[in-house]
C-alpha cells in the first residue's frame, strides 16, 4: 500500500507502511453481484501477472462456524452481532490480508468494514462505537460501491434465491412481513452506504448496468491504483504468444486496456 | 432492543438504572471469586435475589475461543474481540435486564479484566476501552490486591494445582517456564490494574488478609452502599434455599 494506514486505533504491533500490495474493497448490499465481479477481476488480474487474494465477509477460519450457529439462534443483540463480525474480520486481516499485502498481492475484499457500519446503523447504532471497534482495520486503496436502488434490488433477490431472514433484517422487526421488512431494512442500508460514499470517497458504480459494463468500469478504476507505488506489474502478456493460453487470449480481447 | 440510555462515556459516569451492579477484579489466585461467592450467599440469606455472571462464560463464542486457543491462531486483537463478544452477549442477556428491573447483579471479572490483559497482550489501551464503551460503570468495583508469589502459591496449592497456558500468558513467550511466565505476565497485569484504581474508582481490597476479614469488610461496604436500595422481587419473600435463612449481621 502506498501510504498504508489504519482506520483508527490500529494494531500496535504492526507498521502498515511495510505493506507492498494493494487492498481493493468491493462493497454493496446483498444481491448486487459482488462475488461475480470479484471472480472476473481476479481472473483479469492474474492474467496480467498479479498475485491475487480474495477474502469474503464471515469466511475466517476462526469465526465462520460460530457466526452460522449464532444466526440460527436469532438471538443476537447489536453489540455481539457487530463484534462477531469484527472478530471474523480481525482474523482474516491478520492471517490473510496483511500477509498477502506484505508479499505484494492485490487483495480483493468482498465486503469490508463499511458493511458492518451500515448494518450497525440499521440496528440503531450512532456510528461512533462501530467505527472505534474497527479502528484496527487498514484503509483500502480503493473502495468500489456497487449501488442498486431498493426497487430493483427487491426484484433481483426475488428472482434469484428469494428473501431470507437476515437480508430482510427480520431481527430488527422493521415490517410486518418479509417483503416489507426487506424493503425497509435495505433502504436503511442503502442510505447509510450513500452517506459513506461521500464521507470515504467510494467509487460508486450503478449496478443496474450490464455485468460487462460494470466490469469495464471496475477495471478502469482499479487499473490506475495498481500502477502507483513501488509495485511494477510483470509483463506477462509480452512473453506469451497470443492463443497459447486460452485464458490469456480471451482476457486480452475483453480487457478495457486493449479495447 | 434498547441500548443503555447514556451515551457520552458509560464507564466513567454512574448508570441511572434502579438495580445495582457489584463486580470483583484481581489477578488469578487473588481470592476474588471466593469473596464474591461468600457475598452472594450473604445477600441471598438476607432475601435478595441475586444474578451472577462470570467472565468468558457465554455459549456464543465458546467454540471459537476453544478452537483458536487449541490451534494457537489467536492474535492479541482476535483474543480481545472474542472476549468482548462474550461480554456483549452476557451484558445484553444477563446484566442489563436485571439492572433495568432494579435487581442485584454480581459479576466475577468485568471490563477491567480486558483493559488490563489485552493491553499487556499488546492492543492499544484506547482501543480496548472504546470497544467496551457500551458497558455501564458498576456501582461497586472491588479490586483484590495480592503479591504475585502469594497468588502462585494459592493456585499451585489449590484444587487446580496448575497454572493454565493463557492465564500464565504463555502465548506471549515471556518465559518458557510456566511459573516464571505467570509471574511476569501477572505483574504487568497488576500494573495495568493499578492505573485503573483512580480512573474507574476501584475499591482496593487487601487480599493478603484472612478470608473472613476480607469478607467482613466487603459486607460492611456493600451494606452501606445498599442502604437506600429498594430491592424489587416478583415473588414476595421467597428465599432461594431454606437453609440459607440465617440472620448473619
Amino acid at each position: 500500500m502506498e501510504s498504508g494506514r489504519f482506520f483508527g486505533d490500529g494494531l500496535t504491533y504492526l507498521d502498515p507502511a511495510d505493506l507492498k500490495g494493494k487492498l481493493i474493497a468491493i462493497e454493496g448490499t446483498d444481491g448486487v453481484g459482488r462475488s461475480t465481479h470479484i471472480e472476473m477481476l481476479q481472473e483479469w488480474l492474474e492474467v496480467q501477472g498479479y498475485g491475487v487474494l480474495t477474502t469474503g465477509w464471515t469466511r475466517s477460519n476462526l469465526m465462520s462456524k460460530t457466526i452460522e450457529a449464532a444466526k440460527q439462534g436469532n438471538i443476537l443483540d447489536r453489540w455481539s452481532f457487530s463484534l462477531l463480525y469484527a472478530t471474523d474480520f480481525a482474523d482474516r486481516l491478520e492471517h490473510q490480508i496483511i500477509p498477502a499485502l506484505r508479499s505484494g498481492f492485490v487483495v480483493l475484499a468482498d465486503r469490508y468494514i463499511y458493511t458492518a457500519f451500515a448494518r450497525d446503523a440499521a440496528r440503531g447504532g450512532d456510528g461512533r462505537w462501530i467505527r472505534d471497534v474497527f479502528g484496527f482495520a487498514l484503509v483500502p486503496d480503493l473502495v468500489c460501491y456497487l449501488r442498486l436502488d431498493v426497487e430493483t434490488l427487491a426484484l433481483r433477490v426475488l428472482e434469484s434465491h428469494g428473501m431470507n431472514y437476515w437480508e430482510s433484517g427480520m431481527d430488527v422487526k422493521l415490517g410486518a412481513d418479509l417483503y416489507d421488512s426487506f424493503k425497509k431494512y435495505q433502504t436503511l442500508l442503502i442510505d447509510e452506504f450513500d452517506k459513506m460514499a461521500e464521507e470515504y470517497h467510494f467509487v460508486v458504480v450503478d449496478a443496474r448496468k450490464s455485468p460487462d459494463d460494470i466490469q469495464d468500469i471496475l477495471r478502469a478504476k482499479i487499473g490506475p491504483v495498481l500502477q502507483t507505488g513501488e509495485h511494477v506489474p510483470p509483463k506477462a502478456k509480452a512473453s506469451l504468444e497470443v492463443g497459447q493460453d486460452p485464458a490469456v487470449s480471451i482476457e486480452t480481447a475483453t480487457s478495457p486496456s486493449s479495447s | 432492543m434498547t441500548p443503555p440510555t447514556q451515551t457520552a462515556s458509560n464507564l466513567t459516569e454512574a448508570h441511572s438504572f434502579p438495580g445495582k451492579l457489584i463486580i470483583v477484579e484481581g489477578v488469578d489466585g487473588s481470592g476474588k471469586s471466593t469473596q464474591l461467592l461468600l457475598l452472594r450467599k450473604w445477600l441471598e440469606s438476607r432475601g435478595f435475589h441475586v444474578f451472577f455472571t462470570e467472565w468468558n462464560s457465554s455459549a456464543l463464542v465458546r467454540y471459537a475461543t476453544k478452537q483458536g486457543k487449541k490451534r494457537k491462531t489467536l492474535t492479541p486483537t482476535t483474543f480481545s474481540l472474542l472476549h468482548a463478544t462474550d461480554f456483549a452477549s452476557r451484558f445484553y442477556h444477563d446484566i442489563l435486564p436485571p439492572l433495568k428491573a432494579g435487581m442485584l447483579v454480581l459479576a466475577d471479572r468485568y471490563v477491567f479484566t480486558a483493559f488490563a490483559r489485552d493491553t499487556v497482550r499488546g492492543v492499544s489501551p484506547q482501543w480496548v476501552r472504546k470497544l467496551y464503551d457500551f458497558a455501564v460503570r458498576p456501582d461497586m468495583s472491588f479490586y483484590f490486591q495480592v503479591p504475585i508469589d502469594m497468588a502462585i502459591d494459592r493456585l499451585l496449592a489449590g484444587t487446580r494445582a496448575e497454572l493454565k497456558y493463557y492465564e500464565a500468558g504463555m502465548d506471549l513467550g515471556l518465559s518458557p517456564d510456566v511459573v516464571q511466565s505467570f509471574r511476569l505476565f501477572q505483574s504487568q497485569i497488576t500494573m495495568e490494574y493499578d492505573k485503573m484504581i483512580d480512573e474507574y474508582g476501584l475499591i482496593k481490597m487487601d487480599a493478603t488478609r484472612s478470608i473472613e476479614e476480607q469478607q467482613d469488610q466487603m459486607r460492611q461496604l456493600v451494606m452501606k452502599a445498599l442502604e437506600h436500595y429498594k430491592p424489587k422481587r416478583g415473588t414476595y419473600g421467597k428465599r432461594t434455599l431454606f437453609w440459607r435463612r440465617f440472620d448473619i449481621s
